[in-house]
């Protein structure tokens, strides 16, 4: 069944009866899988790629490292859970290597993260540093390539 | 001097192109969706690509040995080695081909001329016509049919069979049928065949994508190998149809003789595209494995689509084509093709531009985007509907 997710994460935007059809499987088969894994949050959501540059909406992106101190029984998740508790945060992984934290959030203005992550985020208890890095360009995002939407220029040839 | 009366005969007689007109038309349309091009969407994989570029950047832009680079050779015996169970060797065995469609014609030329005839099984690719013509070979063609999936029967077979059959292509999975055959199909093939002095040409460009079942070449079956010649390539199974890069296998003595031909021809395949193609071979499995499970939905969303509007459509489980009949519409193929063009901006091939068995039949090539297939699966239907 798997194969019905590989076809949403790409485009989740297909009906039901899209799916059925690819997959080979009857509309009922694939609208119980469907609403089996949004009942198992294994389907967690759904939403559209925007690019926004092309918009008029101004916004900025900010990855930002954070260094934590880890806390007993409970590791990283709580401070990680206060941290990514807060609406402005849009990503947040725990990482191996030199800082525990990649947090990733956009705001309006590049004043605005700042203001978060100096009022919101760097006075966290346990939370030791943060590092923030602004997003200049987005050429790549969740596997679709931000660039004017390529032509079908194949040429003809007699095959 | 008339310089018409310069040109040979059989190049004067070879008939045009009788798709050109579609896509004539179909140049300034907006918004129009062609399923009419027979070769990948897809771009070539990164990796493969970028291995070319990295060779350009390296220098290497010099002439490989007449038969390709040893080591694309070695990768290539061992793929058809790994994947259909064909030994081959890398030194006598193989020559790189400026596509699949240079081996059809090293083939044609190396075995065939006046007086002899060449088998071929239609609806095909318009190459196998083409070439035996410019021979001085004659064309024996076998009309498939859709009773039989567009299969090459033992029966269809035997009757084209005459003393002067030279060589009989056999074109699976099939362009523009989609058509495969099995294991125990080909074996009926092979027992006609294993005793008579008759070269099969096993075009295979197409062995990489099959859906359901694997692909089976007619040379792994011992009784016939010697006297096989696998055709195959780079450019479906890898897209990578620009690159010009496909391969001939077979005897020593058959390679031998072709490479004569190659060498004073066309000298070697262009070196940049080996090298990609090297990489295709040595990293490019999951790449295949990608866009052979895209055009397996993409396959599935147009049979079944036909069947809801009702044109009758056998299951085709090889290549990127759908082969519908449209004869329930009362149409020709070309007047089809020209209405849908006009009404609904959807091109389709007529199928008759296979071989004249094709017509009655629309050839509805899967190499186009998901959100272009059910596009133009909608207008399909609408088209159909407003026909009765």
């Amino acid at each position: 069944m798997d194969e019905i997710l590989e076809i949403l994460e790409k485009n989740s935007n297909y009906t039901v009866e899209q799916i059925a059809k690819m997959t080979g499987k009857t509309n009922e088969e694939v609208s119980c899988a469907i609403k089996e894994y949004e009942d198992k949050n294994i389907i967690a959501g759904y939403s559209a790629l925007i690019n926004w540059d092309m918009t008029s909406k101004e916004t900025v992106v900010a990855l930002i490292e954070v260094k934590i101190t880890p806390q007993r029984g409970e590791g990283f998740d709580k401070v990680a859970e206060r941290i990514y508790k807060f609406p402005e945060v849009n990503s947040c992984y725990l990482m191996s290597g030199g800082f525990d934290l990649t947090v990733i959030i956009e705001g309006k203005t590049m004043k605005e993260v700042a203001l978060f992550v100096a009022e919101k985020l760097a006075v966290q208890e346990y939370v030791l540093s943060t590092s923030t890095h602004f997003v200049l360009k987005k050429y790549k995002d969740k596997g679709t390539i931000f660039k004017e939407k390529q032509e079908d220029d194949r040429e003809v040839t007699f095959i | 001097m008339n310089l018409e009366d310069m040109i040979l005969e059989n190049v004067k007689n070879m008939p045009p192109s009788g798709i050109r007109k579609y896509f004539d038309m179909i140049y300034d349309m907006d918004d129009a969706i062609s399923l009419g091009i027979g070769e990948p969407d897809f771009v070539t994989p990164w990796n493969i690509v970028e291995a070319g570029i990295y060779s350009l950047e390296k220098g290497h832009t010099h002439y490989s040995a007449n038969a390709g680079f040893s080591e694309l050779r070695k990768e290539i015996c061992n793929s058809l080695m790994k994947k259909y169970g064909l030994k081959y060797d890398y030194n006598e065995e193989v020559i790189v081909t400026v596509g699949g469609s240079e081996g059809i014609d090293l083939a044609l030329r190396a075995l065939t001329g006046p007086g002899d005839e060449v088998i071929i099984p239609e609806p095909s690719f318009v190459a196998y016509k083409g070439c035996t013509a410019f021979t001085g070979a004659k064309a024996k063609v076998i009309n498939l049919r859709q009773e039989d999936e567009f299969k090459l029967t033992p029966k269809l077979l035997e009757e084209a069979l005459t003393p002067r059959t030279k060589v009989v292509i056999v074109p699976f999975p099939n362009n523009p049928t989609g058509a495969i055959m099995t294991r125990e199909e080909l074996k009926d093939i092979v027992d006609i065949l294993k005793d008579r002095d008759v070269i099969i040409l096993s075009d295979e460009i197409y062995s990489e994508l099959t859906y359901e079942r694997e692909h089976v070449s007619i040379a792994s079956f011992p009784e016939v190998k010697d006297k096989t010649i696998v055709i195959n390539g780079f450019s479906k199974a890898y897209a990578m149809t620009g690159w010009r890069l496909g391969y001939v296998c077979g005897n020593k003595i058959l390679i031998e003789a072709m490479k004569k031909i190659h060498q004073y021809a066309i000298m070697c395949a262009p070196t940049t595209a080996q090298y990609a193609a090297i990489e295709a071979l040595k990293n490019g499995d999951a790449s295949v494995e990608e866009m052979v499970d895209e055009y397996n939905r993409r396959r599935r969303v147009i049979v079944s689509s036909f069947k809801e509007m009702g044109l009758e459509c056998f299951e085709p489980l090889g290549a990127f084509y759908v082969f519908p009949s449209i004869k329930a519409t009362g149409l020709t193929s070309d007047e089809f093709c020209e209405k849908l063009l006009q009404q609904e901006k959807v091109l389709v091939i007529p199928g008759n531009a296979f071989g004249e068995c094709g017509e009655g039949f629309v050839r509805v090539c899967y190499s186009s985007s998901m959100e272009n297939i059910l596009e133009a699966m909608k207008r399909m239907e609408r088209f159909i509907k407003q026909l009765r």
